[in-house]
């Protein structure tokens, strides 16, 4: 059952203390779908996920939901779900009467409202818990209160601002698997807002990359990852090294070897190429020019860290962890990319 | 800047101003009163004769001296309120909580019981009590901080209690005596720096209530600040106003200034 | 096994150096305030009688029935009980109207200290300032007599249901700032904002989130203005100067002026009439503290 709408924010600005929040932001959602805006504090996601509810207004551009033009419409009218990150539970309100709080609201009949309460408890998966208060909750209880609560109005957008930083990170992984459940089996258009790469990469339809109020990159979550328009997104999303080389149009010679390029890389002449430590490897080599600094063993895989040469950035290179035990500080090794598609940014 | 958001803002703006107006006017209606009264002669024309004696510290003491007994008295019992409640309540507050925290709540409780015994029957309790004090002290105005502090105990209970809990002197004093500390290096190298705003804070709320405090100095029959002002006010009803003015001016001076002073107050975080 | 019977044995024996540390405390506290909390209790329950000589007697107690104390006590609520609704509502409003301001603005900062001052410095200086102004030489006395609201000339100011309430306003509003305004403060923002976004509107806000939440605070604080009000003394000392129409001043009185013999434990009795009703007021406004303190403090 999809209830989702489409959701379209053009050329959204927000300025304020003379901080850019928000500088000319285009995004699109697909009806159903989840899209994640990811980036550094201060990169504006906070702020668009706000005017998209009305919570602030922005100084120019518009919020379509529906193909309604919502930007002049208050809060209260936009029926919209919203999921803080913390407190916002009404703590003189159990959690069934927090969850039936918008359902009175929209004047539904008590017998109507108590089984939408319990329907919407049971799916976050509380229904043992339906007569506590706020304080006698968990942090990732609360979160699953609001959480219901804000599907209790069948929303036509699902709004979610960082709802798992304030909690454990057991608790954030299996609380982020459980949302994207209930999102997908409910249908809504969810925005959902985090710093935390690994959330959004994990539970995302797509990812936003912002920064400085601007919208970077814009792609599902393997794209994103493999193919980074951007040295910053390259950067922010996953590990990344940075290793000089020179360019040569659609390759760049780095470490001794041939690297395809990434459209958008800069075609000639010394570059920064961006390569992701499982595109190394690294072998013992008694004539290498390159000596491992230290290598650490981290369960389901290794890390070596290695510096190339003289003057040379150190890498990090990620080894079977079978094999991390073979590679100590001082050993003479080489260093060489596996030839996946890399980003390459002018140097200097 | 349009939108719904800057409509309620201005709103707020507006409703903000004219409740604290409201409200200001009618805390200056009686201020500006006192300064009426004290800047006009018997013919009802202005003057600042008045305040230009009070100016005249010599004058003052020769002209007034009970004013004079009675600022001293009172500055003395300021001090030695202050003192003795820091000696009493710091190292007390401290030890419960390093060492005997079963009995935490009993002192708060004995903190705490003050506000349920309004000076005016501490007075009434504290006749025979203080008839001992005179027998070993002498009638000196100054012993009646041993009364004050009592009074003053509720409210530097809760600033030093604070200042407790948002040091964690457990971990403090733990780490230090892991280094090798002994109990009084805890107490006064450890403890005593860090709780230097709630420590402050306390001090001023004891001299703010002593240089205040009337009942039980008029019911002793001894002379402090408010006590002589009160007795003035029947002869040189001018000079006296115009003391109480000063005193209520300078309080508040005291107070803005400190607000600058001290930790910031609690503000909404934002995120974006 | 003979380690654990030593070590059970020292462990009996060291929290008791540790109490030596709190010992002056207790004995302050016991000589300046438990003393004479106890010469209060008891000595209401003894009379002396025409020989002299103390026994236990109701006799005190049944002195607070005469009008004079009565009427006293009667008054003494009354005037608390109004100022200290009055004071409330009115300091409520500040309090809201404070808190939208800047947290590190020059306006907190302002009333703020002001109401510290007012609320904490009572007592002589605030009754000059109101003779200064409503007394028979008060510059609005004047205006109040030629707009015919005020024909006693300045009278009513010393009675104690006309002008000792405006007068006892004057701590009460600060007093209620002081208290109110960390409750109004702990509001959350996301609380109003969670509100809008499921449909709610800012009356529906006030009316179902806000005022709930801070109704406990609200009577927490009228509380203690109430207590604050009627243990007042000094206001009422310096403004009223014959006869005792409140309690705080028919105890001051017994002090001071010439006592019936065995009748001077009757203003013990009355202390601990004052101790009983300001107490009830407190275990009240204790209770409320803590339910208050459980919504907000988080």
């Amino acid at each position: 059952m999809s209830r989702g709408v489409a959701v379209q924010l053009t050329d959204l600005r927000r300025t304020y203390s003379g901080v850019n929040a928000l500088d000319g932001l285009t995004l699109h959602l697909e009806p159903g779908e989840l899209v994640a805006l990811l980036g550094p504090s201060g990169c504006g996601k906070t702020t668009a996920l706000r005017c998209l509810a009305g919570l602030e207004d922005p100084d120019s551009g518009r919020v379509e939901v529906g193909g309604k033009d919502l930007t002049r419409v208050p809060t209260n009218k936009r029926d919209m779900g919203m999921v803080f990150q913390a407190y916002s539970l009404f703590p003189h309100l159990t959690a069934r009467q927090n969850v039936e709080f918008g359902l009175q609201l929209r004047k539904q009949g008590g017998e109507q409202r108590r089984r939408r309460s319990t329907e919407m408890l049971e799916l976050v998966g509380l229904s043992a818990h339906v007569d506590k208060y706020a304080h006698q909750l968990s942090g990732g209880q609360q979160q699953r209160v609001a959480l219901a609560r804000a599907l209790a109005i069948e929303p036509q957008v699902l709004l979610l601002d960082e709802p798992l930083s304030a909690l454990d990170a057991k608790v954030r992984t299996q609380l982020r698997d459980e949302i994207r459940r209930i999102q997908l089996e409910v249908g809504t258009t969810t925005l959902f807002v985090t710093h935390d790469q690994e959330e959004a990469l994990a539970i995302a339809d797509r990812v936003g990359v912002m920064r400085s109020g601007r919208l970077l990159q814009l792609a599902a979550p393997q794209e994103l990852y493999s193919r980074p328009t951007d040295d910053f997104v390259a950067d922010f999303v996953g590990l990344t090294n940075r290793v000089m080389g020179t360019s040569h149009g659609t390759t760049a010679q780095v470490l001794g070897a041939d690297v395809p390029l990434l459209p958008g890389s800069a075609s000639e002449g010394p570059v920064t190429v961006l390569i992701r430590p499982e595109h190394l490897t690294v072998t013992q080599d008694a004539a290498g020019a390159a000596v491992v600094i230290s290598s650490s063993f981290l369960g389901a895989q290794g890390r070596v860290v290695v510096s190339p040469g003289e003057n040379l950035h150190q890498v990090l290179v990620q080894v079977p962890s079978a094999v991390v035990a073979d590679f100590s500080p001082g050993d003479r090794v080489t260093v060489r990319p596996v030839g996946a598609p890399a980003l390459a940014i002018a140097a200097g | 800047m349009s939108g719904i958001r800057a409509t309620r803002r201005r709103r707020q703006s507006v409703l903000r101003w004219v409740v604290v107006t409201l409200c200001m006017l009618f805390f200056a209606a009686p201020l500006a009163g006192m300064l009426d009264f004290t800047t006009k002669d018997a013919q009802g024309n202005r003057t600042g004769a008045t305040w230009a004696k009070l100016v005249d510290v010599q004058g003052v003491s020769r002209d007034y001296p009970d004013l004079a007994a009675g600022f001293t008295a009172s500055v003395g019992l300021a001090v030695l309120t202050v003192v003795v409640m820091l000696v009493l309540l710091v190292p007390t507050m401290t030890w419960v909580r390093l060492r005997l925290p079963g009995l935490s709540r009993t002192v708060e409780f004995l903190c705490l019981l003050p506000l349920t015994v309004p000076a005016i029957v501490l007075v009434v309790g504290l006749t025979p009590v203080y008839s001992w004090v005179t027998y070993f002290l002498g009638e000196s105005t100054i012993w009646l901080g041993f009364a004050y502090v009592i009074l003053v105990l509720p409210y530097a209970y809760r600033s030093l209690d604070v200042g407790l809990r948002a040091i964690d002197v457990k971990t403090l004093s733990e780490a230090a005596r892991s280094l090798g500390a002994g109990w009084g290096t805890v107490m006064v190298r450890v403890v005593l720096p860090n709780l230097r705003t709630a420590v402050l804070s306390a001090a001023f709320l004891a001299v703010a209530l002593t240089l205040g405090e009337f009942t039980i100095a008029n019911l002793f029959s001894r002379t402090n600040l408010q006590v002589a002002m009160f007795l003035l006010g029947k002869s040189d009803a001018q000079v006296s106003v115009a003391v109480g003015l000063a005193s209520l001016v300078f309080a508040f001076l005291v107070l803005f200034a400190l607000s600058f002073v001290g930790g910031r107050s609690p503000s909404r975080k934002e995120t974006s | 096994m003979a380690d654990t019977a030593r070590r059970g044995a020292l462990a009996g024996r060291r929290p008791s150096s540790a109490l030596l540390g709190v010992v002056p405390f207790f004995v302050y506290v016991t000589v300046f305030l438990l003393v004479p909390t106890l010469v209060v209790v008891v000595g209401a329950f003894i009379a002396t009688g025409p020989g002299g000589q103390g026994g236990l007697s109701l006799a005190n107690v049944r002195a607070l029935a005469e009008p004079a104390v009565t009427s006293a006590l009667w008054h003494s609520l009354i005037l608390s009980a109004v100022t200290a609704v009055a004071g409330a509502v009115i300091g409520a409003f500040l309090a809201y109207a404070v808190s939208t301001a800047r947290p590190d603005g020059v306006l907190r900062r302002f009333t703020t200290s002001l109401c510290g001052v007012l609320a904490q410095f009572g007592g002589v200086a605030l009754a000059f300032a109101f003779l200064a102004t409503f007394g028979a030489t008060g510059y609005l006395t004047k205006l109040l007599a030629s707009t015919g609201l005020d024909d006693t000339g300045g009278l009513w100011l010393y009675e104690w249901n006309k002008g000792l309430m405006l007068v006892y306003l004057y701590f009460q509003i600060p007093l209620m700032l002081i208290v109110f305004l960390p409750a109004v403060e702990g509001l959350r923002p996301q609380w109003r904002e969670a509100a809008e976004t499921l449909g709610g509107s800012t009356w529906l806000y006030w009316r179902k989130i806000a005022a709930p939440i801070l109704f406990p605070s609200f009577v927490g604080a009228l509380l203690l203005l109430f207590t604050n009000a009627f243990s007042a003394y000094a206001t009422a000392a310096a403004l009223v100067s014959q006869g005792s129409p409140l309690l705080p001043l028919a105890i001051g009185g017994t002090l001071n002026s010439e006592v019936i013999l065995g009748q001077e434990n009757v203003g013990k009795a009355m202390a601990l009439l004052m101790v009983v009703v300001v107490a009830a007021v407190m275990t009240l406004y204790a209770a409320i503290d803590r339910r208050a303190s459980r919504w907000l403090a988080r």
